[in-house]
């Protein structure tokens, strides 16, 4: 393994030192600097003795690890989304022309990829480890995998981050990584798939929990997706530019079935992977229906790989395409909705939790978001309601109200619920503190998406208004202007769920100081004795 | 082979598929014989008592 480390980081060295790049050389130094320090990290692992496997144990350091990671990068990715928020209010704001750092341009992709891959993306890693685990009752699978899997994922975000900062985009919609760091990514997927199979193969149930299927479909689908969409032709094996083998309507139509089963299975069917082993958890219930949870994974997975066409209505894309990627989002309406249903009954018999337990109020909310945003988006899908939203804020409140609103509050739920048990805590340090975060947050969520219906369906109204004589009401920039206030708004409310995100850090930081429950706490818990 | 020909077998074929899969996932979802091993999955999550 070490051999592996210092052959990996001798050859960015060589190929650092021989290129003419400089922006491939920038991307070839920090695997460079990763693979020192993760030879580093094995050398001092090994002698110390700190990789003594203790197989009669739950693997829950990389779970801790894994909290705090998505929680740092929750910091991050939000900070820069309210950075950008205000560029698009004060569009002088932080803006240096000689300096291309901060433009909205290169900051933009930081922050989506920041939530969605940095942030939900280690959510889900780390959800999905203790999950598989407790469920299967098994012991994470291949000794030192999740860890790479940890840290492999870690350096994809610094290198994505770092490259889109300098200038490296393939420009593709939620995949803007170019060749080399998409390659990386592959590696480190392959990995955690074979970790997560590897733990169901050697479970210790016989049934696989259905939440697990959810976490699976969300790891294949992905890969595929990612491979799929990042096949390109690199300039030279030592540029960090490439080019896409599709091109024109079928590149647009490969960006788009990637672009929505990404939000399909990374942001959807994972984070329900999530709702269905922490509600019950939580409440202390089965989940409502178990039947209903199967049937809503099966026609969820089969119904919403077809779904991406309607991101191209009234394009070059044929109109049988269009229609159909429209009929498949508005039948993906019946699943979502019995989901949402399976969770929110879930709590049937416990509703006064609602009340006394802000974590179990946080994750009922996150589910009726993902039964709102689940309903928008169908609406938003037929290609006349998509006329007039389609470029529009509109898009952007939609996708908040699915990110802020189920991604988010579902994996706050879920980190709330975690820290105390993975660090052997009778409790968080105070519930005061989350009602304070939930409060702010969903008020933060409801001017946000509120500003942008109403800036999405004016500027919406306003680009297709035409004066008398058959010439465009309004010029593109009075449009932007009349968005002003909206912006503001939106601004406001972005940074009040930021402001939320810092609560919980303080909150959790604090719930890892208390005294512990029991004296092992240096030991994961141990798996039950073979039946 | 016609475009008229290949979309109606791709129509009706999808049509097909998608109900036919959509059958096999109720049938499995409501088979009397997996009522036992459902009910104990359900409670799965619960199950686990290290915290």
């Amino acid at each position: 393994m070490l051999v592996a480390v210092v052959l990996g980081g001798f050859l960015f060295f060589l190929g650092a030192m021989f290129t003419d790049d400089p922006l491939f050389r920038f991307q070839a130094m920090i695997f460079v600097a990763a693979a020192v320090l993760a030879g580093f990290a094995l050398t001092a692992g090994v002698s110390g003795g700190l990789f003594r496997d203790s197989p009669a144990r739950y693997m829950d350091g990389v779970v801790r690890a894994g909290v705090i990671a998505t929680m740092f990068w929750a910091a991050v990715g939000m900070l820069v989304g309210v950075v950008i928020a205000a560029q698009l209010s004060w569009p002088t704001l932080f803006y240096f022309p000689e300096a291309g750092w901060l433009n909205f341009g290169r900051l933009r992709p930081l922050h989506t990829s920041g939530v969605i891959f940095a942030f939900g993306g280690n959510a889900l890693i780390c959800t999905s480890f203790y999950v598989v685990q407790r469920t299967c009752r098994a012991r994470l699978f291949g000794g030192l995998l999740p860890w790479f899997v940890f840290w492999g994922y870690q350096l994809f975000i610094v290198l994505a981050a770092t490259g889109y900062v300098t200038g490296i985009t393939q420009s593709r919609e939620y995949a803007e990584p170019e060749w080399l760091v998409d390659l990386w990514l592959t590696v480190v997927w392959v990995a955690y798939l074979l970790v997560f199979l590897g733990t169901i193969w050697k479970r210790k149930e016989p049934h696989i929990y259905v939440a697990n299927w959810f976490y699976l479909a969300f790891i294949v689908t992905v890969a595929l997706l990612h491979v799929v969409n990042n096949l390109a032709l690199p300039v030279g094996l030592l540029n960090h530019r490439s080019y896409s083998l599709f091109s024109g309507v079928q590149d647009a139509l490969t960006q788009w079935w990637y672009g929505h089963n990404a939000v399909g299975f990374f942001l959807t069917a994972g984070f329900l992977g999530m709702m269905y082993y922490f509600v019950p958890k939580r409440v202390e219930r089965p989940v409502y229906s178990y039947r209903l949870s199967i049937v809503h994974f099966w026609a969820l997975i089969f119904i919403y790989i077809w779904a991406g066409p309607h991101h191209l209505h009234y394009t070059a894309l044929p109109q049988w395409a269009q229609t159909l990627g429209m009929t498949f989002s508005i039948m993906l309406w019946m699943p979502s909705w019995g989901g949402m249903i399976n969770g929110l009954m879930t709590l049937s018999g416990a509703w006064d939790k609602l009340r006394t337990d802000p974590v179990v109020r946080m994750m009922v909310v996150s589910i009726a978001f993902y039964g709102m945003s689940t309903f928008e988006g169908p609406v938003m899908s037929i290609r006349a309601v998509n006329a007039l939203s389609h470029y529009t804020d509109w898009t952007i409140g939609h996708v908040h109200s699915g990110a802020l609103g189920w991604v988010g509050f579902i994996s706050f739920g879920a980190m709330y619920c975690l820290v105390p048990w993975l660090w052997n805590k009778e409790r968080l340090y105070s519930n005061r503190l989350v009602e304070w975060h939930f409060w702010i947050a969903t008020t933060g969520i409801l001017l946000y998406i509120c500003a942008m219906w109403v800036s999405g369906i004016m500027e919406g109204l306003m680009w297709r208004e035409y004066t008398p004589e058959g010439f465009l009401a309004w010029s593109f920039i009075e449009t932007v202007s009349a968005k002003h206030v909206e912006n503001i708004i939106r601004t406001l409310g972005g940074l009040m769920f930021l402001s939320g995100v810092f609560i919980m850090i303080f909150n959790l930081w604090r719930t890892v100081k208390l005294p512990s429950v029991d004296r092992n706490d240096a030991l994961a818990a141990p798996l039950p004795a073979a039946a | 082979m016609t475009y008229e020909t290949i979309a109606r077998i791709a129509q009706q074929g999808g049509l097909i598929y998608f109900g036919l899969i959509f059958l096999a996932g109720c049938a499995y979802a409501f088979w009397p014989g997996n009522r036992e091993a459902f009910a104990r999955a359900k409670h799965l999550p619960l199950a686990d008592d290290d915290q």
